[in-house]
């Protein structure tokens, strides 16, 4: 079937697009994108003019616990609370149980992903067997298997030489590395950013040079390899900052910040909740100038993609003494209006730049077919409500999982719609709109 | 928790309870809130000379001591504090409790809240333990030493005892040296003593001195002599064993030598200068024996004075002089 998305405003950074168009979509593909597009049989869908249409959002950093951690969160009840919080895609970390490091277990996640039929799942093999950090895991059967690039997120690979090498063979692929950047021996048993708060709140800290060491190995080792190196969840100053060098120096290396990251600092610890076991993550939430440094980053173009870390718990795994509660929160339906409030609405960036942080570039650095409405590519469309008034409910979360510090935050803007494949999977009730 | 309404009516002090349910910490006390207490201890201090030391201030009441770490001081001195105020006591000990069966903290607390215990008196490893049972309890949680954080009732009576000595705390030198990282004494007695107006140092080697300690409002040294110089008051921290396996200082011998007290470092610091430490004491190691055993030394009195301090917090938690009027 064909369906013309009227009017609205649409952003297509990739085809330099950036106005008042219609998009025609038929069947899972994108059809045109143009002025006054004619009907044509296709069903119309008026999108109203504070809407905005832009190619799908791809979120490149999501645990869907599944295999093995179904209690958390599922690959159904997290592509659910995807495509609410606007994602057409996400990208799925291997630390599943057992690892995704085989093509056994990529195929039960994307066998899964069909069943559940709403976003896009494209998985992220391990590194190394178990995610170990001693061999090897078979890079090219992942590859084979639809791995779209390799980690041992949850931890760093455990060793420079290891490093290199997956690098070296993964480079093959053209897949890149991604990596959990942290020195082991640093972090020892911390539990928050080493700052201030930590030490008012007595609890063990990990300091943002424990980071940014491990963002220097990789880019030392991109630069030896001549592979893609991709910086998860960078959270640190001094990280940045390395990235900034890389690539003024031309090596191919990428970074990606969570919301939770340029919208909190490590102060949150303290208040409104003392040791609210939904601000310990890793890596921690860090002192002002490490947010305000991510925030320049974003607005800058050093950062390249806003990645959730969407890390579901059970309400029991955090309902414990603060260093003994899991690290991580949900992230998937609230970063779109933490992104649209913090960045846009602030004045940091603009639309435009946001579309590249949440679209273009996780595909490009992934290398999905998505990140554009250019005519033939997946019609997969994520129409966003800039304006509109959101209260996060916690309870209300579609993931199974409802481990968020932004419980009753009001923020402005949020998702209207989402489609993958040209199909509708979200329609927000609260977005005029009629899908 | 709000700070407390103190009105005068004819120069009564109208309000003698602490208006708060829980003693989490020092930090988000009051000046007056302090005060209180330690005027409140005086007047304790006094039932323990009594031939027969028990009042029925608590009678009918029920205190559970909840320890998940060793203590012998802090419960022996928390239950003879209760037991002097005729409260029912019941101390439960990480060995006895379900704990190794895998509860966790929070059905612990619940099944005790579930005995309608009055009062919770918590001592465990992890930081903000007792932000969590307070969280989750009706009970008054008393914060017997939580993780790294605080532990309010030691400050309360170093404060004392203090103050016992100097009749002030305001405009006194204070310096506390030893493992300021790993300490809740530290940081109890940081937030205390510079809301009442003491000057306080701090001193460590850098390994073992918290990121961004000024912020504290106190002066940090590495130079021993410098944070005993002129002080009023010396207060040494324990420095544990197994430190060292932590490459925060190369071995004890060590550490005395550059920052154990000494006779001779003692000479330093003010004329009737006195010397404090929590316990338990590493004798040759963060003091030296002549120093812990001589006159400067006021180790033991705090301990005395540990009793009424938590009679004290205990009897102005559950409501003050206006409960015993309401029973």
């Amino acid at each position: 079937m064909k369906r013309l998305l009227k009017g609205g405003r649409v952003i297509d950074p990739v085809n330099g697009i950036d106005g008042v168009h219609d998009v025609l979509i038929d069947g899972d593909r994108i059809a045109a994108v143009g002025r006054d597009l004619p009907a044509d049989g296709a069903s119309v869908v008026e999108i109203p003019g504070d809407l905005v249409v832009c190619p799908g959002f791809i979120d490149m950093h999501v645990h869907l616990r599944e295999p093995g951690q179904e209690h958390k969160e599922t690959v159904a009840s997290g592509t659910a609370s995807a495509v609410a919080g606007g994602f057409t895609a996400v990208a799925c970390m291997p630390n599943t149980i057992p690892v995704n490091d085989n093509a056994n277990v990529t195929a039960y996640i994307l066998s899964k992903a069909t069943e559940a039929n709403l976003a896009r799942v494209h998985p992220i093999g391990a590194v190394s067997r178990e995610s170990k950090g001693e061999l090897l895991a078979d890079i090219a059967e992942l590859k084979g298997a639809g791995c779209v690039a390799i980690t041992d997120d949850g931890h760093p690979v455990k060793t420079a030489l290891l490093m290199r090498r997956a690098m070296e063979y993964a480079g093959m692929f053209g897949m890149p590395v991604i990596e959990h950047c942290e020195d082991p021996s640093l972090k020892g048993d911390g539990v928050a950013h080493e700052g201030y708060m930590a030490a008012t709140l007595g609890l063990r800290g990990m300091p943002g040079a424990c980071e940014a060491l491990g963002v220097e190995r990789g880019i030392l080792l991109s630069e030896l390899t001549g592979s893609a190196f991709h910086v998860a969840h960078m959270s640190a100053r001094a990280s940045l900052r390395a990235v900034r060098k890389g690539k003024e120096a031309g090596l191919r290396v990428t970074c990606e910040v969570a919301p939770h990251h340029f919208t909190l600092t490590d102060e949150a610890l303290g208040s409104p909740i003392p040791y609210d076991t939904n601000t310990k993550m890793n890596p921690p939430l860090r002192e002002a100038a490490d947010r305000d440094a991510m925030l320049s980053g974003i607005a800058d173009g050093s950062v390249d993609v806003i990645a959730t870390d969407h890390a579901p718990h059970h309400y029991d795994e955090k309902k414990v003494e603060f260093d003994r509660a899991p690290f991580g929160i949900v992230g998937l339906e609230t970063a779109v209006p933490l992104s649209l409030d913090r960045l846009v609405h602030s004045g940091r960036i603009r639309l435009p730049r946001l579309v590249e942080l949440l679209s273009v570039n996780p595909s490009r650095i992934l290398n999905l077919a998505g990140g554009s409405l250019s005519i033939g590519a997946p019609a997969d469309v994520t129409i966003i409500a800039p304006e509109l008034r959101v209260r996060i409910d916690a309870s209300r979360l579609r993931s199974r999982s409802k481990n968020t510090p932004f419980d009753g935050w009001d923020l402005r803007g949020g998702v209207a719609a989402t489609l993958v494949g040209g199909r509708p999977v979200f329609v927000n009730p609260e977005a005029r709109l009629a899908l | 928790m709000s700070a407390p309404v103190i009105t005068k009516v004819d120069e009564t002090p109208a309000v003698t309870s602490l208006r708060r349910k829980d003693l989490l910490g020092i930090s988000d006390m009051a000046a007056d809130e302090i005060t209180l207490v330690l005027d409140t201890a005086e007047a304790m201090k006094e039932i323990g000379s009594r031939p027969i030391k028990k009042v029925p201030a608590l009678r009918g009441k029920t205190v559970v001591n909840l320890f998940f770490e060793p203590s012998t001081r802090t419960r022996t001195s928390f239950e003879i504090a209760e037991k002097r105020l005729s409260a029912d006591t019941l101390n439960i000990a990480i060995a006895s409790s379900s704990v190794v069966k895998g509860e966790t903290l929070a059905d612990t607390a619940l099944n005790l809240e579930a005995m309608q215990p009055d009062m919770i008196v918590l001592r465990h490893s992890s930081s903000g333990a007792c932000h969590l049972l307070s969280r989750i309890c009706r009970s008054a949680i008393i914060n017997a030493g939580d993780g790294m954080h605080e532990h309010p009732t030691q400050a309360l009576l170093d404060a004392f005892t203090i103050r016992e000595r100097k009749k002030r705390l305001e405009g006194l030198k204070v310096a506390i040296v030893g493992d300021l990282l790993h300490s809740r004494v530290l940081r109890s007695n940081i937030h205390l003593l510079t809301k009442m107006g003491a000057d306080v140092w701090v001193c460590g080697p850098p390994t073992l001195i918290p990121t961004d300690i000024r912020r504290f409002g106190v002066r940090a040294t590495s130079r021993v002599d410098e944070a005993v110089a002129d002080a009023d008051v010396i207060m040494l921290l324990r420095i544990q064993l197994e430190r060292m396996e932590g490459a925060f200082f190369p071995s004890l011998r060590e550490y005395f030598n550059v920052f154990g007290m000494t006779e001779a470092r003692l000479r330093l610091a003010k004329p009737d200068v006195i010397i404090m430490h929590p316990g338990p004491m590493n004798r040759g190691v963060e003091i030296a024996s002549e120093v812990a055993d001589g006159p400067y030394s006021v180790i033991l009195d705090q301990v005395a004075n540990g009793v009424a301090v938590r009679m004290a917090v205990l009897y102005l938690l559950a409501g003050g002089a206006e409960h015993e009027t309401a029973a």
